[in-house]
C-alpha cells in the first residue's frame, strides 16, 4: 500500500545492487539528513528485508513502513 | 573516416584495455581506420596493491610506480591531461590542458575510485589510511613505532577498492605483532558497518572464525559519526563510542565528478549493464574496473578482465560485427591472513566465493603476482 501520509526527504534507489549495497546506501542517506527526515529506500534484494530492520534497530532510527511492489520493496525509515 | 576510440584513466583497466586493442586492432590502427587515445591526468601508472606492504615497512610507494609510457604501446596515442567535462550526446570531450573538444567514437570510462574522507568529521584528521600512497607512509611512520596500546582498523566506507584489503591488514597486524612478542601489548580491533565482518557472507563466514581464535576484537555495525582526534574515540552512527590509540580506516570513496556530471550515474559510479559494461544512460560508451557499478568488487582483477571484454566488444563493432563478448562477473582474490600466509578466492555473478586454506604458497603466490603486474599491464600476461 502507498503511504500518503510519510513524505520521504530523500529516495534511494538501490535496486540492482547486491547485497550490501542497499544497506549501505541507506546509511549513507541518513548520514545526510536531519533528524526525524525520512528515506525511502528502493530494493530488490531479499536481504534488505531484514539488514534494513535489524541496522535500524540497532541504531535507534524506525522503519515507518515496508511496501511491496511488484518487483521490488520500499522501505521507508525515519532517522531518530 | 578514422574511428576514434577514447579511453579515460590508465589505470589497471585503461592501460590493460589500451594495450590489448593495440594488438587486436593493430591492422586497422596502422591502416589509420582506427585511432585509440589513452587520457591519464598523472603520467605515471599506479599499482596500488602495494600500498598494504608500506605501512610494516616491506615495500616503498615508488615501487608500485611505474612511467606511462614505458608501459603503453608504441600505436596508442598517450595524452597526460584530465578529462573536465563529458558531452555523451555530443560525443565530445574537453580536457584541462587542451584548447577545443575531443571527439570520439566509442569512449571508455576507467576513472576508478578517489578517497572522500572529508564526508565524516575528523577522519581526515584522526585516521590513517593505507588507500594512498601519502597515507601509507604516515601509517608507516606511527605503526613502526607503535608497540602497545589499541590498533583499531575500521571500514568506514563501502563500496570502497578491495574488500579483502580490511581484513587482510588486520590479519597481517596481528600476526606481524605476535611475531615480534608484542601482541600480549596490543590490541588489535576490527569494525565494520553492517552485521557480520565483511560484506560477501561467504568471506564474513569464514573471516570471522579466524579473528576470533586470533583475538582479534570485532565490533559489527559501526557506521562512524564522527571521529573525535582528542578523545580518541569513534562515535558510531549506533550510540557507541569506541576507543583507538592508532586509528586505520578504509576511508569513504567516490568516482570521480565527470561522471555524476555527465548525468552517466550516482556519486561518480557509471551505472552499467553488468554484462555488456555498456552505460545505460549513453550510447557508445562503456565504463570499466572501479567506475563501473556492477555489484561485484572494486578491485584490479575485475578491471582487468573487464578490459578483456571491453576490448573485444569495441572491436567487433569497429569491424561492423555483432559484439558477443559479456563479462560474468569474475573477481580473483589473493587475501593475506598473515605476514607469511594467504588464502585465495575466486567468483562471478553465480557461483559464490570459497576461500582456500590459507597456506604459504598463496602467500608467494600473492608476491609474485605483484611482481608479475607489469607484464599484465604491458598486456603480455
Ligand atoms: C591498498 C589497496 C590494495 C589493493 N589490493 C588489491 C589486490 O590485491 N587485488 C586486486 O585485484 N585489487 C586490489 N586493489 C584494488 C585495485 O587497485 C583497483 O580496484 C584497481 O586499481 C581499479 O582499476 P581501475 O582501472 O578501475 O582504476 P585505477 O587503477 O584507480 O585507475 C584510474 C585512473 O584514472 C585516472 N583518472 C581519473 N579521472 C581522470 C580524468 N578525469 N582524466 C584523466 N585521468 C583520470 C586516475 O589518475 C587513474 O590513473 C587494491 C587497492 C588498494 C587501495
Amino acid at each position: 500500500m502507498p503511504s500518503p501520509d510519510i513524505d520521504p526527504a530523500t529516495i534511494v534507489d538501490a535496486r540492482g545492487a547486491s547485497c550490501p549495497g542497499p544497506l549501505m546506501d541507506l546509511i549513507g542517506a541518513i548520514r545526510g539528513i536531519d533528524s526525524e527526515a525520512v528515506v525511502k529506500l528502493l530494493s530488490d534484494n531479499e536481504q534488505s528485508l531484514t539488514d534494513v530492520p535489524e541496522w535500524a534497530e540497532e541504531s535507534g532510527n524506525e522503519v515507518l513502513e515496508v511496501e511491496g511492489a511488484e518487483d521490488h520493496y520500499a522501505i521507508y525509515v525515519q532517522k531518530a | 573516416m578514422t574511428e576514434h576510440v577514447v579511453i579515460v584513466g590508465a589505470g589497471t583497466g585503461g592501460t590493460v584495455l589500451a594495450n590489448d586493442l593495440a594488438d587486436r586492432l593493430e591492422r586497422e590502427i596502422d591502416a589509420g581506420d582506427v585511432e585509440v587515445t589513452l587520457y591519464n591526468d598523472d603520467p605515471d601508472h599506479v599499482y596500488k596493491p602495494v600500498w598494504l606492504y608500506v605501512p610494516f615497512g616491506l615495500r616503498e610507494p615508488e615501487d608500485g610506480r611505474r612511467a606511462l609510457s614505458d608501459l603503453v604501446d608504441d600505436r596508442i596515442d598517450l595524452r597526460i591531461d584530465r578529462i573536465t567535462d563529458l558531452d555523451s550526446d555530443a560525443k565530445e570531450l574537453r580536457t584541462r590542458d587542451g584548447a577545443g573538444t575531443v571527439r570520439y567514437d566509442h569512449l571508455v570510462l576507467a576513472t576508478g575510485s578517489t578517497l572522500a574522507p572529508e564526508t565524516v568529521p575528523g577522519l581526515a584528521e584522526a585516521g590513517h589510511d593505507f588507500y594512498s600512497e601519502d597515507g601509507a607512509e604516515a601509517l608507516r611512520e606511527d605503526l613502526l613505532a607503535f608497540e602497545e596500546g589499541r590498533v583499531v582498523l575500521s571500514v568506514v566506507g563501502s563500496p570502497h577498492m578491495c574488500p579483502a584489503a580490511p581484513l587482510e591488514f588486520a590479519f597481517m597486524v596481528d600476526d606481524w605483532f605476535r611475531k615480534r612478542g608484542l601482541r600480549d601489548d596490543v590490541e588489535v580491533v576490527y569494525t565494520y558497518p553492517i552485521q557480520r565482518v565483511h560484506g560477501n557472507p561467504h568471506i564474513a563466514e569464514w573471516a570471522e572464525p579466524i579473528m576470533k581464535e586470533r583475538g582479534i576484537e570485532v565490533h559489527t555495525f559501526v557506521n562512524a559519526e564522527e571521529i573525535d582526534p582528542d578523545a580518541e574515540t569513534i562515535e558510531t552512527m549506533e550510540g557507541d563510542s569506541i576507543d583507538y590509540d592508532l586509528l586505520v580506516t578504509i576511508p569513504p570513496h567516490a568516482g570521480v565528478d565527470l561522471i555524476a556530471e555527465a548525468g552517466l550515474g550516482d556519486e561518480g559510479w557509471v551505472d552499467v549493464d553488468s554484462h555488456t559494461l555498456e552505460a545505460t544512460a549513453a550510447e557508445d560508451v562503456y565504463a570499466l574496473g572501479d567506475t563501473a557499478d556492477t555489484g561485484v568488487p572494486k578491485a584490479g582483477s575485475v578491471a582487468h578482465y573487464q578490459a578483456g571484454v571491453v576490448a573485444q566488444r569495441i572491436a567487433s563493432d569497429v569491424r561492423g560485427r555483432p559484439a558477443t563478448a559479456t563479462y560474468d562477473g569474475k573477481t580473483l582474490c589473493f587475501i593475506e591472513t598473515g605476514m607469511d600466509e594467504a588464502s585465495f578466492v575466486e567468483f562471478d555473478y553465480e557461483t559464490p566465493p570459497s576461500p582456500a586454506p590459507p597456506s604459504t604458497a598463496l602467500h608467494w603466490s600473492k608476491l609474485s603476482y605483484n611482481e608479475s603486474y607489469w607484464l599484465t599491464a604491458r598486456g603480455l600476461l
